[in-house]
């Protein structure tokens, strides 16, 4: 029985390597889900085996109700955040974080008190780790799913000295967790390091703005798979550091993308001060721009060849995505050439913009990443901005005094015309004024992306009779 | 006991390698779905609250299994669901030119 359940985790291993592995890519990447279901079946009905001896020692009803009613309340509520709007999924993903890292740091809260003093320094040690990483993603996430809920306010809030309170904050939590390595036999430092990574994580959100949000979330995915692999250490389970450390370098992985896209280190994203810079641009002076009307839009993105659209957060906010799938199939219709550029930070979330367009049917392969659709820009008639900012602005590689100097951008000042939906002249994110607005090509649409685009689309003369003669 | 830990760090060291090197590879594209496809691999937790809960030494370790079986449980079912959901999305119907 030993050896078969071992023989259930090996192939729970296998399982999830091959199933990231054929994550990869579009073509395989369904048969990746479900070699993935199926490596956690082996992984719970190998489990389930373990306690094969214990149902036969207290009787099998005894041993298995408590996790058949489990069970059944963690289908109850992970059915419904499955069925999610694609626009909630960066809320949806930050609250499972939360989930995947309470279960680790309860069971390592339970193992201390099971095993408390008998501990070895060693396991005393990752079942810390296990422990602090675990509280500290719950918090952390829960605070995350508010600010993308916007349950809480979205902007960073920062304060004096707010660094030096996290850091010394940290420091505790580190020295209580060494003080227990030392002699894991104090009980009561116990409760006060889980309380201290508890309040840890809520301090570490609140400096955090949305257009962090998506390193954040990769970290907050990292640090739960790190927690899963601390358990493993814990309970000398294989299996567990296996799919652990693959999660882990998987958050690690997109994190480091992230913070690439946007030029930025995780010590900047973390203790970084994007929330000062909105001081400096308030005074920007008015400049003039010139701004076009839903008719004259239409009527020049039927003339062109190439058409370049970059949509950003704010065409999710708008949900703005079916509308401009219509204004797609419009004018593909009509012969126009149109793609997406896609920049790796649009959104809340690593690929949110991806996957709200593919939710809206567009053919993912007229999504084009940055590197493409830069090299394709220079040769686009017209490229359409709906709902992005920063990521498209000019100064990230022209101006050295702009706190965004050296990001790289969407360079959609390349295109022959540039067409903006924005709703008015108010700065994004990170509160920097765009130069991209000030152009002599660039068109500004004042209006709501969804509204905006639909006027568009009745202005198109495929709209009206498909002819094109009236 | 010695020889445990050796070995499991050395499993640890291969597979972090392993993983960096298996997702390198995936398109950004399918960010979205690979991050709930490792949430949902994360919820691996099970494995430990399962036998927590099973084996109830104490009222707290049975109560807190119990949380943790359930918590687990909602990211498997949860997390597979909605990364098949939004990989069913991903169409390749390339609109013809005229």
């Amino acid at each position: 029985m030993e050896h078969l359940i071992q023989f259930a985790y090996m192939g729970s291993a296998a399982c999830f390597i091959l199933a990231l592995k054929w994550m990869s890519a579009v073509p395989t990447a369904r048969r990746g889900v479900i070699t993935g279901i199926l490596g956690m079946l082996f992984a719970v009905c190998g489990t389930l085996l373990l306690l094969g001896p214990e149902a036969r020692a207290h009787g099998w009803f005894d041993t298995y109700r408590w996790i058949l009613v489990a069970f059944v309340v963690g289908a109850i509520i992970g059915v419904p955040m499955a069925m999610m709007p694609m626009t909630a999924v960066p809320q949806r993903t930050a609250l499972s974080h939360a989930f995947g890292a309470l279960a680790a740091a309860l069971v390592g809260t339970a193992e201390y008190y099971l095993r408390g003093a008998s501990l070895s320094h060693f396991t005393m040690t990752a079942l810390g780790l296990e422990v602090l990483l675990g509280y500290l993603t719950f918090t952390a996430s829960l605070m995350a799913f508010g600010k993308l809920q916007e349950i809480l306010p979205t902007r960073p809030i920062t304060y004096r000295g707010q660094n030096f309170v996290n850091l010394s904050l940290f420091g505790l939590a580190a020295l209580i967790t060494v003080l227990l390595i030392v002699d894991p036999s104090k009980a009561p430092l116990f409760p006060v390091m889980s309380l201290l990574a508890l309040v840890f994580g809520v301090l570490l959100i609140i400096p955090i703005g949305g257009a962090d949000m998506p390193t954040v979330i990769s970290l907050l995915n990292s640090y739960a798979g790190l927690s899963a692999c601390a358990m493993g250490f814990v309970l000398n389970n294989k299996l567990l550091i296996i799919a652990g450390a693959l999660d882990g370098s998987s958050g690690l992985i997109l994190s480091v993308i992230m913070c690439k896209a946007m030029n930025r280190s995780f010590a900047n994203v973390l203790f970084g001060a994007f929330g000062q810079v909105q001081v400096a641009a308030a005074t920007a002076e008015k400049r003039p721009v010139r701004s076009a009307v839903p008719e004259e839009a239409a009527a020049l993105l039927e003339s062109a060849n190439a058409v370049m659209i970059v949509p950003g957060y704010g065409m999710a906010v708008a949900q703005a995505q079916h509308s401009v799938r219509d204004l797609f199939d419009a004018l593909t219709k009509q012969g126009v050439n149109v793609r997406f550029a896609i920049h790796p930070v649009a959104g809340r979330m690593p690929g949110h913009m991806n996957v709200l367009l593919a939710e809206a049917d567009i053919p993912y392969d007229k999504l084009l990443e940055m590197d493409e659709a830069n090299s394709e820009l220079p040769q686009t008639d017209i490229a359409l901005v709906i709902g992005a900012n920063d990521v498209t602005n000019p100064a990230a590689r022209t101006n050295k005094a702009s706190p965004i100097y050296g990001m790289p951008i969407l360079d959609v000042d390349k295109a022959r015309t540039v067409m903006v939906i924005k709703r008015s002249m108010n700065p994004g994110f990170a509160g920097i004024d765009n130069e991209l607005y000030y152009m002599d090509k660039t068109l500004m649409l004042f209006g709501d992306a969804k509204g905006f685009t639909s006027q568009i689309l009745k202005h198109l003369s495929s709209a009206n009779g498909g002819s094109g003669m009236h | 006991m010695e020889s445990d830990i050796l070995q499991n760090l050395y499993i640890f060291l291969l597979a972090t390698f392993l993983g960096l090197e298996v997702i390198r590879h995936v398109s950004p594209l399918l960010h979205t779905p690979l991050m709930s496809l490792t949430n949902a691999i994360s919820a691996i937790a099970v494995v430990g609250s399962i036998v927590i809960a099973g084996e109830q030494k104490t009222t707290l370790s049975a109560v807190l299994g119990t949380v943790a079986v359930a918590a687990s449980m909602t990211n498997i079912v949860g997390g597979y669901m909605i990364t098949y959901r939004m990989l069913v999305m991903f169409k390749k119907r390339g609109p013809k030119k005229s």
